[in-house]
């Protein structure tokens, strides 16, 4: 098989297990069931990594929650690609405009997603991209200004999990 | 095989649904006007994806298959399109009818086994391996040349005994959790399973670009997967059972418009 | 070579915000994963991606494993001039990529 997909084993085990029991409950009664994956990983960031790559990107400055707009599916359908749009709130002039736009997660393996440099010829503060995520976490966009400040917008992603896989785990 | 050991934290559960299953009453096949293509049940973002060809991952495919399509290859060093010229008119309309008969093997063959068959036969070359990065290139750029026009299975008396072997594959309760495709796809589509929604498996949209992969695949590979979710031993790629499966897949969705390369979860 | 899909307006008015939207192929081998054997699966990421218009960098973004198999970005830019708008992937084990198109601004 070409794609072996054990990158969050762990996750899927568990609620695998758990949803088993759920399959032949929720079909036999006919109700609708929305289990999510709320189990641990392992070998995950953290929400300490991902406040020292926040660190990271804003030095000693304070991020601030506003003008920044993440928009990304309450509830994902599948974790492997999760779009997310970052929009901030910003003239886009040469005197005021978004220099880089950073996204982070705390629980992937990893805090880092995407980092993008942009200045006033975008006419617009807007990106869209699609993200993987490992399990159920927080998101955060960070906008940073060409004044040196620093704005966040924040969403949690509830991720569910295939029913028909590729293997049997 | 290391599933074996990794079963047993199935037999609890799978107990369970043992029981259980027996008490679901099997239902007809649904009505013509209820059935609806596994688009309907995807999330906006994910429709978004396979509405625009620019943001659609099956799309690199396609573009894929085209260059092939134009590219000489075996001993008889003919290309598809000295053939078949320009795919456009030439394939239009055809993956909407396949399987179809194929007289020479007295069997029907899907749409990746009829290009095989113009690959060994036609061009002389080595034949693609099931699910190769070739095959599923050619076929969805085969298959996207019916984009839009409605599955249309032949009506064709030497495919009935195939039809027929499929829809008794549909309705046979399989797997350690002894359920058969129709209890979930027929009898509870629309339903929320493991936080999905059972949507009523139609082949409409393939090879697809499935999340859950990060690649594009055929239908096979899709029909295996929910075997294995059912615990059940998969077929080997190319099997006949797997032809008569889509070939009643497709009769059961006759009159969807095709979507190829579709986007699903 | 990978595969691109380049989505950019043919025609745009002068000062008009337009948006770019790019989708390349690629596995993004997250360097987490492990096969059936337990054996790690190397890292096989685009780690950078840039744009520019007429030779001028626009944009730039620097990817990461959580960034999806077969990475799509879009993002805009104002149309100034008539040209080209350059794109370039580059990554892990030297993977480079490179496409163009270009624009009519009036
Ligand atoms: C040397 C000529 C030749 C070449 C090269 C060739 N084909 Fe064919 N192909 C045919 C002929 C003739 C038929 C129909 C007759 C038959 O049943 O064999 C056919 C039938 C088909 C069909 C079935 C059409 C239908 O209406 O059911 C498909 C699909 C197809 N070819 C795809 C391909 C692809 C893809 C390639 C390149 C990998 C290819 N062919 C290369 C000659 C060719
Ligand atoms: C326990 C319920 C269940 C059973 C039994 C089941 N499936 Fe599925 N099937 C699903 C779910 C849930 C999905 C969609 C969610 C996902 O992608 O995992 C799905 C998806 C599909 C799809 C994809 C549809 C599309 O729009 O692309 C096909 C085709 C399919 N199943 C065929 C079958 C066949 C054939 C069988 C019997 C061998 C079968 N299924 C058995 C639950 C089931």
């Amino acid at each position: 098989m070409t794609d072996k997909r054990t990158e969050n084993l762990a996750t899927r085990r568990d609620v695998l297990a758990s949803a088993g029991s759920l399959v032949g409950g929720g079909l036999v009664s006919g109700l609708g069931l929305a289990t999510i994956s709320v189990a641990h990983a392992q070998a995950q960031s953290t929400p300490a990594a991902m406040a020292l790559a926040i660190h990271k990107i804003a030095g000693e400055a304070t991020v601030k929650p506003g003008k920044v707009k993440l928009d990304m599916p309450p509830l994902s359908e599948n974790g492997n690609s999760v779009s997310l749009t970052v929009t901030v709130d910003s003239p886009m002039t040469p005197a005021n405009h978004v220099k880089a736009i950073h996204v982070v997660t705390e629980k992937n393996p990893q805090p880092y997603v995407i980092s993008v440099r942009l200045g006033p010829r975008a006419g617009q503060a807007n990106i869209s991209t699609r993200m993987r995520l490992s399990d159920t976490q927080i998101v955060v966009a960070i906008a940073e200004l060409s004044d040196g400040s620093f704005w966040s917008d924040t969403r949690t992603v509830i991720v569910t999990l295939g029913a028909c896989l590729e293997e049997l785990i | 095989m290391n599933a074996v050991r990794k079963r047993a934290r199935w037999l609890a559960p799978a107990a369970v649904l043992l029981a259980l299953a027996a008490v679901i009453s099997a239902r007809a096949e649904i009505p013509l006007a209820e059935r609806r293509s596994g688009y309907a049940d995807l999330a906006p973002d994910t429709k978004a994806m396979q509405d625009d060809d620019t943001s659609n991952p099956g799309m690199l495919a396609v573009l894929d298959g085209e260059a092939l399509w134009k590219t000489k290859a075996g001993n008889a060093g003919r290309a598809c399109a000295d053939c078949h010229a320009d795919a456009r008119v030439s394939m239009k309309g055809v993956a909407a009818r396949y399987p179809a008969f194929e007289p020479t093997l007295s069997r029907p063959v899907n749409l990746e086994q009829r290009i095989n068959i113009c690959r060994t036969e036609r061009q002389q070359a080595q034949p693609f391996a099931s699910e190769s990065k070739d095959l599923l290139a050619l076929t969805a750029f085969v298959g996207m040349q019916s984009r839009g026009q409605p599955i249309a299975p032949p009506a064709d008396e030497r495919l009935r005994p195939f039809l027929d072997a499929g829809r008794e594959a549909f309705s046979r309760r399989l797997g350690q959790f002894n359920l058969s495709c129709g209890q979930c796809h027929d009898d509870n589509w629309g339903k929320r399973l493991i936080g999905n929604i059972i949507p009523q498996a139609h082949p409409n949209g393939y090879p697809l670009y499935r999340l859950e992969w990060q690649s594009i695949g055929s239908l096979q590979r899709r029909l295996r997967n929910c075997m294995i979710g059912l615990r059940a031993e998969p077929y080997e790629y190319g099997a006949p059972e797997y032809v008569s499966l889509e070939l009643y897949l497709m009769w059961r969705a006759r009159g969807l418009p095709a979507e190829t390369p579709a986007v699903r979860p | 070579m990978a595969r691109a899909l380049i989505n950019v307006p043919a025609k745009a008015k002068r000062g008009e915000v337009i948006t770019i939207k790019t989708l390349i192929s690629h596995v993004m081998e997250s360097g987490f994963r492990h096969n059936q054997i337990g054996v790690r699966i190397p890292r096989d990421i685009i780690t950078s991606f840039t744009c520019t218009y007429n030779g001028e960098e626009i944009f730039q973004a620097d990817l990461h494993p959580a960034i999806t198999a077969n990475p799509f970005i879009a993002f805009t830019t104002i149309a100034t001039e008539s040209g080209t708008i350059a794109f370039t992937w580059r990554g892990d084990n030297g993977f480079s990529a490179a496409e163009s198109v270009n624009i009519t601004v009036e």
